[in-house]
């Protein structure tokens, strides 16, 4: 064939219309073979270049690159509209419903005395306390005497303790973790900031509001000039984060062994006043028990039950639930997301 | 303490029209917490008089009996009613309710026909009156007469508050305590009924009973009054009776009302001895040889050595301050007592009483300390009243010991300040410990010497001081302020840990779960727990026999609770505990009383913690079934011992210690699926499949799995460094191996990782294949190889996995399989 510039064109617009017209890849590929490859026209027109005249060389040559330049586009275009296309149509066939169920694994969750531990901890951690924790089978001189509760004193007996055999071992499953507060005053030099969470035991039978195993929470602070307005202050707070920006709390004169004043603490929450748990200076018998002199710092105590708190923010109705390890309560809780 | 607004209006000008409420709060406010308020007779309505029983007829034919009563009740003619009562004979007086009154529960009386008469009304009960729970029939008066209004002679419009009272307040159980705590509460004027006794009629001297504290340590001070002559007819007036009914006791002879009513008044807890019973003179001491002592509610008591006891010349004739003697008892033919009023040492009582489990109204004053003024005052109190109301003579009286001085408190008055946070004026921390009875001697503006009152035995200290202003002022009255500790707090490791294990276990399926740590003997049996873990300590008081033994793993409580969960309906269970177990009974210490005046030694101190044994913090999990679920897309996947194992060893690689598995058979797991992980040669783990003769006791599902990792033995990881992340190509090279099936597969890892080189960046157990024969597996390893400066070439690389090779094969004997 005899080069011409109407046959290139001729080749090239045949081209272009069969790229127009391959509707799918695999036509696209032939086309691609049969206007593109080694024997195309053009290909071919190409490889005859070096049979002419340099001056013929350089005018075809451009005709020859135009017409391959104008292919190679369009079969890029080409190319893309039809990938484009069989990829939506892969995908909608891969669809699936993503509404089945697919909780492949089963549920878990964290008991919400550990979620309420956790946030209390949270709370003093920001206040600058320190959470602190200890045994619970307690020497009893930990328990109660440094505690100023003398044996024999009525006090002892208010609180129904587990003891282990034999009996001259003296020890106890703590009633409290206020010896924990014993345990850091002796252990550290004021100023003091704990939080102490923890299991304690009283001999009470399991009904729907008690169990002999049960938690609590007590703070104690000791530093110079500690007033019981700074414990009112911190209770008012605490109550706050755990029930509510408006919630109120109270004041009532108490008794115990360890504080002087002493008082309990009530909160107003959803239209009744509920007592929630016991609080005081720390008493200076106790102080001195642990080797802080009274006249130079001061401290508050508080402590109340989780299980208690627990019942009242999230309505549970019967101790059962809190500890009998039914999977399904603490599933409920999850992890404590709020 | 139940008292009735009666009585406490009598010591307190309480205005009337005051509610019940105000005086709750008003008890309140000073810390007596009011557990209840009963109201008597707010739901009667009269007519309700005095009749005298004229004539009883019974009437016939009936199944019980049924009487047809004749009675004069002051209106003329006798009026006669149909009653099932037998307790009364004519000539008694009774309460009848006329047509038109109404009784508790809406109950209205009429005239009505029944068992073929007119009944024109009813003879009452206390019960159908609402004055006490008492069944034994219809009220019977002995005085009174007819046609009185019944209502005003039995005072039954009432309100009986049942306050609440510490235990360091024994005043205050006593109408006498209770009405100065509401007088001062509503600051209102009290009127000190101790006050009202006069004692000068009562001379001390020899012509009656004597007496002497043996023991000084016993007792503070004792009266013995002798009276003579008591008419023991004589019946209780119905002021009295009526008063001693409403504060929750029983009347039930003049003499022993007596006794009990001043006790109520005053707090003084009083006994009546029959003089005539009585050998010499009495004595307050301890038991020593007695051996038994017969009380008065006919139990024969063994005696320890230190209870305390009233004695006369030849025998112990009470336990004191707890319970009297039979023998010595006033009975209804006793014309001579002796009345005894004491300030025992509280902790004497209180050991009396918890010896013989014996708690009487009596111990629980004394035990709280009674106020030792009231010796000589109660007594003569109840001897005026025998006299009055029993037509006694006083004969004489005699006394031991003396009312121990007040200790005086030095105090600052700006300390009330300084304590409660609120400004207290010097003059109102007067006027309130005025209130509360203290004595100030003002020696300059920042010390007053202040003396409490007799009864105030608990206010010892300047902070004592503070709390009765405190409360009296209003603690309400405190404005808080938030005090913020020192910035260095932060979670402990043990704490983070706690955390971190909980979230991750609760995040991949497990619930959590808490479990009272109480096992019994059976399931540590079962368990086949030996050494440490056999080894628990008891409880000399368990909530129940079927539990006595603390636990020394968390398994007991998780098994229980994993078939609780199943029992219920559960499919799968998979649970976890966090928590401490008990250990190491053979520590226990003698540790000798240590005082609290002042900071215990170092070495006391070393020696009180060296008695608390240790209680390592678990992590420990029960896996029955499957963590992955069928469904839709397919089977899902049981729990396998490799599964427990994995577990166990991520927890501990989330405390940033890695773990190296070692075959291990501990009961009760498998004891061919057992792993210990050891941290440091140390064992702290143990993981697999659970014994199927413990999973077919407990009735748990076959090849359930545990673990149980020691979360407070593990070490405290070091803070990280940065490690360089290298970007050259990582080459991979396979490794398959046959060595004998005992060589445990960690050991193989091990002589690889040993031989392979620094270049050595992770190995992989991806294959193990069992049926080889002649007891051999083949392991597949693949070992991946990164050098930070340079792509490895194919030669360097095989060079190190022949290296590897050969530590494997002398490290144990293995082959590379062909």
């Amino acid at each position: 064939m005899s080069l011409s510039a109407q046959a290139i064109e001729d080749a090239k617009n045949e081209a272009l219309s069969a790229i127009a017209g391959a509707l799918d890849l695999d036509s696209l590929k032939e086309v691609k073979s049969a206007h593109a490859g080694d024997k195309s026209p053009i290909s071919k027109a190409n490889q005859q270049l070096g049979s002419l005249t340099p001056e013929e060389r350089a005018n075809f040559g451009k005709v020859i690159g135009q017409a391959k330049n104008q292919v190679a586009v369009a079969l890029e275009e080409r190319l893309k509209v039809l990938e484009a296309e069989r990829d939506a149509r892969v995908l909608i066939e891969e669809r699936v419903d993503v509404s089945i169920p697919a909780r492949r694994t089963i549920q878990g969750g964290l008991h919400p005395l550990t979620i309420l531990t956790n946030e209390i901890c949270d709370l003093f951690l920001g206040m600058g306390y320190r959470v602190a924790e200890g045994p619970e089978l307690e020497a009893e001189w930990l328990n109660f005497d440094a505690l100023n509760i003398p044996a024999d004193h009525p006090a002892r007996t208010m609180q129904d303790t587990f003891f282990v055999e034999p009996a001259d071992s003296h020890l106890v499953l703590r009633t409290h973790t206020s010896p924990v507060q014993v345990r850091t005053m002796l252990e550290e030099k004021p100023p003091i900031y704990v939080i102490c969470p923890g299991r304690t035991y009283r001999a009470d039978e399991l009904d729907a509001t008690h169990t002999p195993v049960f938690s609590q929470v007590e703070g104690l602070v000791i530093d110079k000039g500690i007033t019981m307005a700074d414990l009112k202050g911190t209770l008012d707070h605490f109550a706050r984060s755990i029930f509510g920006p408006d919630v109120k709390t109270r004041l009532r004169s108490s008794f115990f062994p360890f504080t002087e004043p002493s008082a309990e603490v009530d909160f107003f929450f959803n239209g009744r006043w509920i007592e929630w748990g016991g609080c005081g200076m720390v008493n200076p018998k106790v102080l001195i028990a642990c080797g802080i002199d009274p006249e130079v710092y001061s401290g508050f105590a508080f402590g109340m039950g989780l299980e208690r708190t627990l019942m009242v923010r999230h309505g549970i109705t019967d101790m059962h639930d809190i500890v009998e390890g039914d999977a399904r309560f603490s599933q409920n809780f999850g992890m404590g997301v709020k | 303490m139940k008292v009735p607004l009666s009585w406490l209006r009598e010591y307190v000008e309480i205005p009337s029209g005051t509610t019940n409420s105000q005086i709750e709060e008003a008890f309140v406010s000073v810390g007596f917490e009011v557990e209840g308020v009963e109201i008597q007779g707010a739901d009667i309505t009269g007519p309700l008089v005095v009749g005298k029983v004229l004539s009883i007829q019974a009437v016939e034919g009936q199944k019980k009996p049924i009487r047809y009563v004749g009675l004069d009740c002051g209106e003329g003619e006798t009026r006669y009613v149909i009653c099932g009562a037998t307790n009364f004979v004519e000539g008694d007086l009774v309460v009848v309710s006329l047509p038109g009154a109404v009784l508790p529960g809406g109950f209205e009386i009429a005239a009505r026909q029944t068992y073929g008469h007119t009944s024109n009304g009813m003879i009452c009960s206390s019960r159908e009156l609402g004055l006490s729970e008492d069944h034994a029939g219809i009220i019977v008066l002995h005085e009174g007469n007819p046609g009185d209004n019944a209502l005003e002679l039995l005072q039954v419009n009432d309100s009986i508050f049942d306050v609440a009272v510490n235990p360091d307040r024994g005043y205050a159980l006593s109408v006498r305590g209770l009405a100065r705590e509401l007088a001062a509460s509503l600051k209102l004027p009290y009127m000190d009924p101790a006050d009202a006794v006069s004692l000068k009629e009562f001379e001390l001297n020899t012509a009656g009973i004597q007496v002497s504290i043996d023991d000084p340590s016993a007792a503070s001070v004792i009266y013995i009054r002798t009276v003579s002559g008591f008419n023991s007819h004589s019946k209780t007036p119905l002021w009295m009776s009526r008063r001693i009914e409403k504060c929750g006791m029983r009347s039930i002879s003049l003499a022993v009302d007596i006794t009990n009513y001043v006790m109520l008044e005053l707090g003084q807890p009083l006994h009546a001895f029959d003089v005539k019973k009585i050998s010499g003179s009495l004595h307050i001491r301890r038991a020593d040889k007695d051996l038994e002592l017969t009380t008065l509610d006919g139990q024969v008591r063994k005696l320890a050595n230190t209870n305390l006891v009233v004695a006369d010349d030849k025998q112990p004739l009470a336990l004191a301050g707890t319970m009297g003697g039979l023998h010595s008892e006033v009975t209804d033919t006793s014309t001579d007592l002796a009345i005894e009023a004491a300030r025992f040492d509280p902790i004497s009582i209180a050991k009396n009483s918890r010896f013989h489990r014996l708690s009487s109204e009596a111990s629980r004053r004394l035990e709280r300390a009674v106020d030792p003024a009231l010796a000589e005052i109660s007594s003569a109190r109840a001897v005026q009243l025998l006299v009055e109301l029993g037509g006694a003579k006083h004969v004489g009286s005699a006394t031991s010991g003396a009312v121990p001085a007040m200790p005086v408190i030095d105090f600052d008055p700006h300390f009330a300040s300084k304590l409660l946070g609120i400004p207290v004026s010097p003059a109102v921390v007067e006027t309130n410990l005025r209130t509360v009875g203290c004595s100030i001697e003002v020696v300059g503006d920042s010390l007053w010497k202040v003396t409490p009152a007799t009864w105030r035995s608990d206010l010892l200290n300047p902070s004592d001081l503070v709390e009765e202003v405190g409360r009296l002022v209003g603690l309400n009255s405190i404005e808080g302020t938030l005090p913020i500790g020192p910035a260095r707090a932060t979670l402990s490791p043990l704490q983070y840990r706690k955390r971190g294990v909980a979230n991750y276990l609760a995040n991949l399926g497990f619930s959590e779960v808490y479990n009272y740590p109480f096992v019994n003997q059976e399931m540590v049996d079962l368990l086949g727990f030996v050494g440490a873990r056999a080894a628990s300590f008891k409880l000399a008081n368990p909530m129940s026999d079927q539990a006595p033994l603390l636990r020394t793993h968390l398994l007991p409580g998780l098994l229980d609770t994993a078939k609780r969960n199943l029992n219920r309906g559960a499919k799968d269970c998979a649970i976890f505990e966090i928590g401490s177990v008990f250990r190491d009974v053979t520590k226990l210490a003698h540790v000798s009383p240590v005082p609290t005046d002042g900071r215990p030694s170092a070495e006391t101190i070393a020696e009180i913690y060296a008695s608390v044994p240790p209680q390592p913090l678990f992590v420990g999990a029960v896996v029955a079934g499957s963590l992955e679920r069928d469904g839709w897309w397919g089977a899902g996947r049981e729990f396998e011992w490799s599964d427990a194992v994995t577990q166990a060893l991520k927890i501990i690689e989330l405390t940033g210690n890695t773990g190296t598995i070692v075959q291990s058979d501990l009961a009760p797991w498998h004891p061919g699926r057992c792993a210990e992980i050891q941290v440091g040669g140390k064992p702290v783990a143990h993981a697999g499949e659970l014994h199927p003769r413990v999973l077919e006791a407990l009735g748990l599902p076959a090849r359930s799995c545990a673990f149980a990792v020691i979360l407070s033995e593990l070490p405290v990881a070091s803070a990280k460094s940065a490690k360089p992340i290298l970007t050259m190509p990582a080459a991979t090279q396979d490794v398959s191996l046959i060595v004998d099936a005992a060589v445990p597969a960690s050991k193989v890892e091990a002589a690889l990782v040993s031989g392979a080189g620094e270049l050595l960046e992770s190995i992989n157990l991806f294959d193990r294949y069992e049926n080889l024969g002649d007891g051999k597996v083949s392991l597949a390893f693949t070992l991946a190889f990164r050098a930070p400066d340079r792509t490895l070439t194919a030669d360097e690389v095989s060079g190190y996995r022949e290296s590897a090779v050969k530590a494997a094969s002398e490290q144990c004997a293995a082959v590379v399989r062909v």
